[in-house]
């Protein structure tokens, strides 16, 4: 598994999830789990996915991921996992 | 698994309080690059750097991005060049010819500082090392990335007053050669007491000759996290406080070894150490200044700083340690002046002086750092000045270093500008009653008694 945090940051409309999801199936990205919150007034979405299968490089996902988020308004971020498992986990 | 409040809390240290790693720091050996001729020693000197640091920069780029943490700089440490240039310099020109070598080669591979332009002479000088300190006016006026250091004593050793004293001189020179800079030169030197030889931040940084062929060092960052962390703590008890911090610092250095180890796998180099400093820039809520003042100081400089930092220095410590498998190079709060907005608004106010600043590089790391002085301070009196930060280093078994800018042509009330991450600095005051005859002295002052310990 190589797994990545997306986190989805913006005004809530429609069809942020949908876009987002549609962009992981096309390029063959498992999501293995989607959590949702709304913090200051603004949808924040997490979501854990494994790029193992990816036809694309992780790179080309967070510029691809970005370039999405700027077109429905929202911010897209992709980080790799250990960052947070590095700083929460002992 | 990873959950959504733990993925905000890492994102918002990020993005609102100035979380990064301060450097990757490349060290590299340039013994085997010593030959007695001038010529061949800049040529391998040359071909080594650029080769081993020539992924460097893109790899911590591709760190930076994958991660989403900023890495602000990608830097090399190199052997004192003093060493390497012992054989084949046969004045202090030819140890600016390396300067410019190091400098082109940095320049080549894309990196913010070269350091390691350095000599260690804390018990003693050899005739390389005095030409070698002679070069470094020159070699600073006629370079840009290159930062040099001169150990000047140690624990063991303790403290060579007659490098303390050519010192003072250099210092000067230095000024008055990137004058029209601001004196920027005297920003990119550092005398030191006690230097690691395995520092990654400068001006200090160098490759010492205990280490490995190369090796990457990181150093992490991070006061805006800290402060932000214990700013709602107005009425917490000490115990409270103490946890809070190494909590923090525990986080901040996990993110510092995680970069230091994908970087060392990444680059075929072995990991170093990770430095535990909190590195403050001059961007607002990155300062240590206002860590201190968050635990309920006015002003930093009033009663009770000097106690505030050695509580928040050992927490740090304290908290770090247990986040890295190696800690090493300096691992303390940083407390310079013109690269903390809180400590130039300290200073303005009247709160901070150097004689207080003195005090508090007693308990934290390093020294007094990033200070601007009158430009027509003496040299006598700057050789006083490090005399007695090394002093402070060599009895305590700390590192202790002098990093001040007797910016040309300036007093006090003015205010000197270095730009980027050196920020700017008030001139500030420094006491004029002489110390030549002091500094005059021919020799060295002996250990401590501490330092036997056999």
């Amino acid at each position: 598994m190589d797994k990545v945090i997306i986190t989805v940051v913006g005004k809530d409309t429609v069809g942020i999830i949908a876009r987002v999801c549609t962009y992981l199936a096309e390029n063959k990205i498992n999501i293995l789990d989607i959590s949702q919150t709304i913090v200051d007034e603004y949808f924040n979405m997490m979501m854990i996915v494994d790029i193992k299968k990816a036809a694309k490089n992780v790179g080309d996902i967070i510029e691809d991921l970005d370039k999405i988020g700027e077109d429905i308004g929202v911010v897209i971020k992709c980080q790799r996992e250990e960052i947070f498992d590095k700083m929460h986990r002992i | 698994m990873i959950n959504i409040y733990e993925v905000n809390e890492t994102n918002a240290m990020i993005e609102k309080e100035n979380l990064d790693v301060r450097t990757i720091t490349m060290g590299i050996s340039l013994l085997d690059c010593a030959d007695s001729s001038l010529e061949v020693t800049k040529d391998k000197i040359h071909k080594k750097i650029t080769s081993y640091a020539k992924d460097l920069v893109k790899t911590g780029k591709d760190i930076e991005r994958e991660f989403g943490i900023p890495i602000v700089n990608k830097r090399i440490s190199i052997t004192p060049i003093a060493l390497v240039g012992n054989s084949c310099c046969k004045s202090s020109d030819d140890y600016v010819e390396l300067a410019k070598v190091l400098d082109k080669a940095a320049h080549e591979v894309g990196v913010n500082f070269i350091g390691g332009y350095s000599a260690i002479v804390s018990k003693g000088m050899t005739h390389a090392d005095e030409l070698f300190i002679e070069s470094i006016p020159k070699a600073l006026a006629e370079t840009e990335l290159i930062c040099s250091s001169v150990n000047v004593g140690s624990t063991k050793t303790g403290i060579n007053m007659d490098a303390v004293r050519m010192l003072g001189n250099i210092i000067k020179e230095t000024a008055m050669l990137t004058k029209d800079n601001n004196s920027i030169g005297c920003a990119k030197f550092v005398a030191l007491c006690n230097a690691p030889d395995d520092n990654p931040f400068m001006a200090g940084a160098f490759h010492g000759v205990s280490e490995a062929e190369a090796i990457i060092n990181v150093g992490v960052s991070g006061p805006g996290v800290v402060k932000y962390a214990i700013k709602d703590l107005k009425d917490a008890t000490w115990e409270v406080l103490c946890e809070t911090i190494k909590k923090t610092a525990f986080k901040i250095t996990r993110v510092g070894q995680l970069v230091a180890q994908e970087a060392s796998a990444r680059l075929g180099v072995p990991f170093g150490i990770i430095d535990l400093s909190l590195a403050p820039t001059p961007a607002i809520g990155d300062s240590v200044a206002d860590i201190l003042e968050a635990i309920g100081l006015e002003r930093t400089g009033a009663p009770g700083t000097t106690a505030a930092l050695a509580m928040l220095n050992d927490q740090v410590k304290k908290g770090g340690v247990m986040a890295s498998s190696y800690v090493g190079g300096l691992s303390g709060a940083f407390i310079p002046v013109s690269e903390d907005q809180g400590m130039i608004d300290a200073v303005n106010a009247g709160s901070l002086t150097i004689e207080k600043l003195e005090a508090m590089t007693c308990v934290c790391s390093v020294g007094l750092d990033m200070i601007a002085i009158p430009g027509d301070t003496s040299a006598a009196t700057i050789s006083g000045i490090i005399a007695d930060e090394a002093a402070i280093g060599m009895v305590n078994q700390k590192t202790t270093a002098v990093r001040v800018i007797p910016a040309y042509n300036k007093g006090v009330g003015d205010q000197v500008e270095f730009g980027g991450l050196l920020g700017y600095a008030p001139i500030m005051p420094v006491n004029t009653f002489g110390c030549e005859t002091f500094v005059n002295r021919k020799g060295r002052i002996p250990a401590p008694i501490h330092s036997f310990k056999n």
